[in-house]
């Protein structure tokens, strides 16, 4: 039986495989879902061979109302998808923290905690519970129920790391001497505050790479639960989702030229307070008709999407948009920049949403050698992404960041709340530049204004 | 089966270089839908889970596994639908009529 049972694991694991790999293209990428399903039906099915399992109701009954509780959680707006992402791995770190805490007091009691065992449950444990609570932070920050600003106060990062070391400290001496079963709630709740004071000072900004990060902390959690259950299933599907998470943290770092520190214990957007080179200059502002105009002459345009696309839920009159001028021969692109919105690739699924075919979605290294041909660069609720001082001003907190160079466009249209400045505080040298002409207003509202008159104007 | 720790090992080392590899492959259009996929198979932990809330040792880990067999079923199921959700939406452009 148990040979089976390893069997039907071994096909769960290359299906995973599998499903992974067909994600390189979207037009596999479904089949990878299927592939995903069966594995992790097989996973379930093998498990539920186990001869030591004595009784069914206890997986029966939770099984069915996960799945319930599941379903409706897959309806959300896209728009939605990072918070949602948040508390899925804020469920996968409880799984693994419980199933961890579980294990340590059947061994306790037995007396069958050996070095390895205890080691293995530690770290299944802090991992676990660092991610519920981080990530559950981290969805209240993305859902705006906690201030999305960093919340940071005097001392931070030496409370933080005083608080990991002595969840360090209570790891060892239980591995130790895994009898002193006092020890281990003690570990628990260092756990639980080291996720929730990781995450509280981290700016909205920055969510993309922590999500990522959490990500891979959830992979982790079920690697070391891996070991704990000496499953090798558990410890290669979690190694996947752990590859999976570093090399989405990686991305969006490099994308904001920052390391994993520096995102960590850096508290962006907080420290540009100073009231330094605010000289008042003026930005032009246009129309709507304006723009109109200028859109239906153009024979290239690129539209920079960002968050405030999303927060305004612009992205269907982006597609009439896209409608409108492309009937008119224009060509029109969307510049990708790989940390726009709330988590990695968040602005690709809300334009695919949005029905805009994916080929017309451009990432950021293959778009701006193109930008000095364009004729208007549209940025929709963009900012930083699109600041050049990231290019210029080695004074700048974003210097250094790689942007989609829209100031290179013959003409920049810039569609935005008001002059302030955005999350991260920082004035934006484009909206004062000579070929930048301001819309200002809600991004859903300009749009469907610049669509109206430019509907208006095929009757001539 | 019997599972030493340095076979762990080996297993942890072979599936990294796979996933990074794999992963990295990965179209940047699709590392939402990416993103969402790892969360479903990393509720791979509902095997731990069913196995702990399956043998029934004591009270306490028959309850925190039911809970963890909840939580992991809830990410299998969420995880998996939103992910193919998401995927129908991307489209090629519609031909037209035109040729391409």
């Amino acid at each position: 039986m148990d040979q089976l049972i390893q069997l039907v694991y071994l096909v769960a694991t290359a299906l995973f495989i599998f499903s992974l790999k067909w994600m390189s293209d979207p037009a596999t990428a479904r089949r990878g879902v299927f592939a995903g399903v069966g594995g992790m039906a097989l996973a379930i099915i093998g498990t539920l061979m186990h001869p030591l399992i004595v009784g069914y109701w206890w997986i029966a009954v939770p099984l069915m109302l996960g799945a319930l509780a599941g379903i409706p959680l897959s309806w959300v707006p896209l728009t939605a998808v990072p918070q949602r992402t948040a508390l899925s791995h804020a469920f996968g770190g409880l799984a693994a923290g419980l199933v961890g805490t579980a294990k340590y007091f059947l061994w306790a009691e037995h007396g069958e905690l050996t070095t390895f065992r205890m080691g293995a449950i530690a770290l299944e444990v802090i991992l676990g519970y660092l991610t519920c609570t981080g990530s559950l932070i981290a969805a209240g920050k993305l859902q705006e129920v906690i201030p999305t600003r960093p919340i940071t106060y005097r001392g931070q990062n030496v409370i933080n790391f005083t608080l990991l070391a002595f969840a360090a400290a209570v790891a060892v001496f239980l591995i130790i001497d895994p009898t002193r079963t006092l020890l281990f709630p003690v570990l628990i709740v260092l756990a639980l505050a080291f996720g929730v004071l990781l995450v509280l000072p981290i700016g909205g900004a920055d969510m993309p790479t922590v999500i990522s990060l959490l990500n891979s902390y959830a992979g982790l959690a079920a690697v070391a639960m891996g070991f704990v259950m000496e499953n090798k299933l558990l410890i290669t599907a979690g190694a996947l989702d752990g590859a999976s998470g570093l090399i989405l943290s990686i991305v969006m770092s490099k994308a904001m030229n920052r390391s994993f520190a520096n995102v960590l214990f850096g508290a962006f957007g907080q420290v540009q307070a100073g009231p330094a080179q605010v000289e008042q200059r003026t930005a032009k502002s246009a129309t709507a008709e304006d723009a109109a105009q200028i859109l239906e002459n153009a024979s290239s345009v690129v539209i920079i999407p960002g968050y405030g696309m999303a927060v305004s839920q612009a992205q269907h009159r982006v597609h009439d948009l896209y409608e409108e001028l492309t009937k008119r021969g224009v060509d029109v692109k969307f510049a990708i920049h790989p940390v726009a919105g709330r988590m990695p690739g968040h602005m690709n699924v809300l334009l695919a949403e949005a029905e805009i075919p994916y080929d017309r979605l451009v990432e950021m290294d293959d778009i701006n050698p193109e930008m000095p041909r364009a004729d208007v660069a549209l940025v929709i609720g963009a900012n930083d992404v699109v600041n050049p001082a990231a290019r210029r001003d080695k004074n700048s907190p974003i210097f250094g960041m790689p942007i989609i160079d829209a100031d290179k466009a013959k003409v920049v249209l810039a569609i935005k709340r008001s002059m302030n400045p955005g999350f991260a505080g920082i004035e934006n040298e484009l909206y004062f530049a000579d070929n930048t002409l301001m819309l200002f207003g809600d991004a859903k509202n300009v749009i469907g204004e610049v669509v109206k008159s430019l509907a208006a104007g095929t009757g001539h | 089966m019997q599972f030493s720790f340095l076979d762990g090992l080996f297993v942890l080392m072979l599936a990294s270089f796979i996933g990074l590899d794999v992963i990295r492959r990965v179209s940047r259009l699709l590392h939402t839908p990416l993103m969402s996929l790892t969360n479903a198979i990393s509720a791979i932990a509902v095997v731990g889970a069913i196995l702990l809330a399956g043998e029934q040792e004591s009270r306490l880990s028959t309850m925190l596994g039911a809970i963890a067999v909840f939580a992991s079923t809830t990410n299998i199921v969420s995880g998996f639908l939103i992910t193919d959700r998401m995927l129908k939406m991307f489209k090629k452009r519609q031909p037209q009529g035109q040729a391409k």
